[in-house]
């Protein structure tokens, strides 16, 4: 029995469609991964299958069986009985999806207490050790805040298994998890997809999804542009935009790697500690011209080792010595709340520009200029930061931290929060920029596979601590510390 | 329904301002003109909201009475804002001990009621409406003065001041800037909706006799003069009693509106 079967999805906000004509099926396991970028409707997609739409949406189906239910025409209470018990829903946030006062144990009792099933404490542990939960026991007893983001996913996902169900459906579940933890979330999700489950996989990596999916339709504007199985599409996608996606989400390692450069800055056994020890004993050289990558998972203390290096933050003890005075600029992590919110990006420009000390007269031209310089439409330069996009965002910033004529450019995550497509062009414009300006980069990321598409370099931190650098095309085929290897193996 | 009420609350608060910058336009009467022989008269063709005990018309007191009645709110608004704004962005760079100083003294003043704060304060200074709109500034501003305060911490760790004082901007510059119109920004939210409750203080204080003395047309003091008479004689008091209610609950509704618009507009 097939365990998804939707055919001619139709969603609208009044009369505007945002999904239309959607049709795919999903079979006992099976894992089918709905890939696309914000807005393309995937999100909204997989919350029709479970009968959660927003309102203000309205869905309308030629056919909707979930586990053999006819569910096109299903009411609320229908639906009740439905949701948990045959097809659940696993979401991008567990810390929001976790009662924050319900204990863990509760949390994956629910489901069956609601559908009336045997929930004893000698089931709940069963689920909990089903998905790997270290220390289940104790676990059991534990809030949502007392677990690690990894943890609190799986917690999410043995509440979701908890009623039987027969669909799953995971919605961005792994996409705010660190590289080496979500590689172990897919890992477990093809497993329930292996012992016979259907599993439904939103996501807009397509890096997450070669791990885990068997087949993948690909979304753009509310449409199916494509689909077929993972190996089909990520080796010849038939559509512009899945191609687009691919590359995205596959970026090469730099071709041209800068082989030498003189050094610009050296640092020697920096440490910072704030309650904790945040970056300890670091030492590296930043060479003129390169890309220096720091890769680490969140904590790790790469954050802390950039704002030491723009000057925001001073190392307790070592040294960071510049070997000639340099202008260093800083590309923050967030680029909304990097602006002003109540100024225009015309007007925060001018304010980076007369700080830099450019003349009263010429500053509302250079504004421009510096616009068009990362590919800004010049008339963004009269609107507020909530009104631009994400990738706007970031190119403004970008343009802002240009204002004073930078030599060392630090950039903070700049491409974490962007769909691929969007991360793709901000990459290719980081390097041009490069080029034009002759620019020295250090660029923080937690994502591998972009720091290899971009870095010279590489740093990689844990805990504080840099366990491996080099050129970063020896560092990636021959990895020397187990971290660096686990790194590597969870971007596969 | 919504945008009936606003439109509504807009209309008379529109007539307010009018009837305190123009008075003359709206009311023939001489507000202070008495006459005996014409004491007491009910609502009538001559006078719409009928006279008082002296035979002044209520209608020319209550047109008379817009300016100094919804001025002295406005002011104590005005003052509470300005004074908020000043003592909280200080507290908020202060040292610590400054600030702790800065707080106590803020925690004493909420921890009574605002309106008894107000009486204190105008008994202490003696009755009249300058001192009311102080007495009513004074009795507003610790919740402005915390506001800012933490509105001002807040900011001026924010990553886009930061961001602007690693570009190079000075500290001072960053500050008067970025944190400063922020911090302005979220009291004049709370400016809005308190405009309606300062109004009332103020004609409560005059109610009891502690604001602009006879023969000033004030509708706090015109309620208290006419309640004596209630029985034969109830417009004297309802017309600026009723003028009161209008006035805050328009304000209100139009702060509330305003507060929705700010806070959609930031989010």
């Amino acid at each position: 029995m097939t365990a998804v079967d939707v055919q001619g999805l139709r969603i609208a906000f009044g009369d505007r469609a945002v999904v239309d004509d959607v049709s795919f099926t999903v079979e006992p396991g099976e894992c089918v991964a709905i890939v696309g970028e914000s807005g393309a409707g995937k999100s909204l997609t997989a919350r029709a299958l479970l009968g959660l739409l927003p309102g203000g949406a309205s869905a309308t189906t030629e056919r909707l069986l979930v586990a053999g239910t006819d569910a096109a025409r299903l009411g609320e209470s229908g639906w009740r009985a439905l949701r948990g018990r045959r097809i659940a829903l696993v979401a991008q946030d567990a810390l929001a999806a976790l009662d924050p006062l319900r204990r863990i144990g509760r949390e994956v009792a629910e489901p069956m207490e609601i559908h009336g099933l045997r929930a004893d404490g000698g089931r709940v542990l069963e689920l909990l050790e089903s998905v790997s939960m270290p220390d289940a026991e104790r676990r059991v007893r534990s809030r949502p805040h007392e677990l690690s983001g990894g943890l609190r996913q799986r917690a999410l996902i043995a509440s979701a298994l908890a009623a039987d169900p027969e669909v799953i459906v995971a919605d961005e579940a792994t996409t705010a998890l660190d590289a080496t933890v979500q590689a172990r979330i897919l890992d477990l999700l093809r497993g329930i997809a292996d012992s016979g489950r259907a599993v439904v996989f939103i996501s807009h990596d397509f890096a997450a999804v070669r791990r885990v999916a068997d087949r993948v339709i690909v979304m753009q504007a509310g449409r199916i542009v494509e689909q077929g199985s993972v190996d089909e599409v990520m080796r010849s996608p038939r559509s512009d935009h899945a191609r687009e996606l691919v590359t995205a989400s596959t970026p090469v390692p730099r071709s041209s790697a800068l082989a030498s450069g003189a050094p610009l800055l050296r640092a020697a056994d920096v440490s910072k500690s704030f309650d904790r020890p945040a970056v300890v004993g670091a030492s590296f050289v930043l060479r003129a011209g390169s890309t220096l990558g720091v890769v680490g998972e969140s904590g790790s203390g790469k954050t802390t080792l950039a704002r030491m290096i723009v000057g925001v933050q001073h190392p307790d003890s070592g040294a960071l010595e510049w070997i000639s005075p340099q202008r260093v600029q800083l590309v923050h992590q967030n680029p909304l709340g990097a602006f002003d919110p109540r100024w225009t990006i015309g007007r925060s420009l001018r304010e980076a520009l007369q700080a830099a000390g450019v003349s009263r007269a010429s500053r509302a031209a250079r504004a421009l200029e510096l616009l068009a310089e990362v590919g800004l439409d010049r008339a963004l330069a009269r609107r507020r930061p909530h009104e631009l996009s994400g990738g706007q965002r970031q190119r403004a910033a970008i343009a802002r931290a240009l204002a004073a004529d930078p030599q060392v450019l630090v950039l903070d995550e700049p491409v974490s929060a962007l769909d691929p497509t969007v991360r793709q062009r901000v990459l290719d414009l980081l390097s041009r920029l490069q080029r034009e300006r002759a620019l020295t980069m250090v660029f923080v990321s937690h994502d591998l596979a972009v720091i290899a598409a971009v870095s010279d370099d590489v740093l990689v931190m844990q805990d504080g601590v840099i366990v491996e650098q080099g050129a970063v095309a020896d560092v990636f085929a021959d990895p020397r510390h187990p971290f660096t290897r686990e790194l590597l193996a969870a971007g596969r | 329904m919504k945008a009936a009420g606003l439109w509504i609350a807009g209309l008379y608060l529109a007539l307010v301002a009018l009837a305190a910058f123009a008075p003359d336009l709206l009311a023939t009467h001489d507000p202070l003109q008495t006459d005996v022989r014409a004491a007491l008269q009910p609502p009538s063709g001559e006078h719409l909201f009928g006279t008082d005990q002296s035979g002044r018309d209520v209608l020319a007191r209550v047109v008379h009475g817009a300016a100094r009645s919804a001025g002295i709110g406005l002011l104590a608004t005005a003052l509470a804002l300005v004074a908020g704004l000043a003592v909280g962005a200080l507290s908020g760079i202060a040292p610590r001990w400054a600030d702790a100083v800065l707080m106590r003294v803020t925690d004493i003043l909420l921890a009574f009621p605002e309106f008894l704060v107000a009486l204190i304060v105008v008994a202490v200074l003696g009755p009249g409406g300058a001192n009311v709109a102080i007495a009513v500034t004074i009795a507003a501003v610790p919740v402005y003065i915390r506001l800012a305060r933490t509105q001002t911490r807040t900011l001026r760790v924010a990553e886009h001041v930061e961001a602007a004082r690693i570009l190079g901007v000075g500290r001072m510059r960053a500050f008067i800037r970025h944190v400063v119109p922020g911090v302005l920004g979220s009291l004049s939210v709370l400016a809005t909706i308190g405009i309606g409750s300062a109004i009332l203080a103020a004609a409560g204080l005059s109610f009891l006799g502690l604001g602009p003395a006879e023969p000033q047309p004030e509708w706090g003091l015109m309620l208290a003069g006419g309640r004596n008479v209630l029985g034969q004689a109830w417009w004297i008091s309802v017309f600026p009693g009723l003028a009161i209610t209008l006035t805050v609950i328009s304000a209100t509704v139009l702060g509330r509106a305003l507060r929705a618009r700010m806070e959609g507009r930031a989010a």
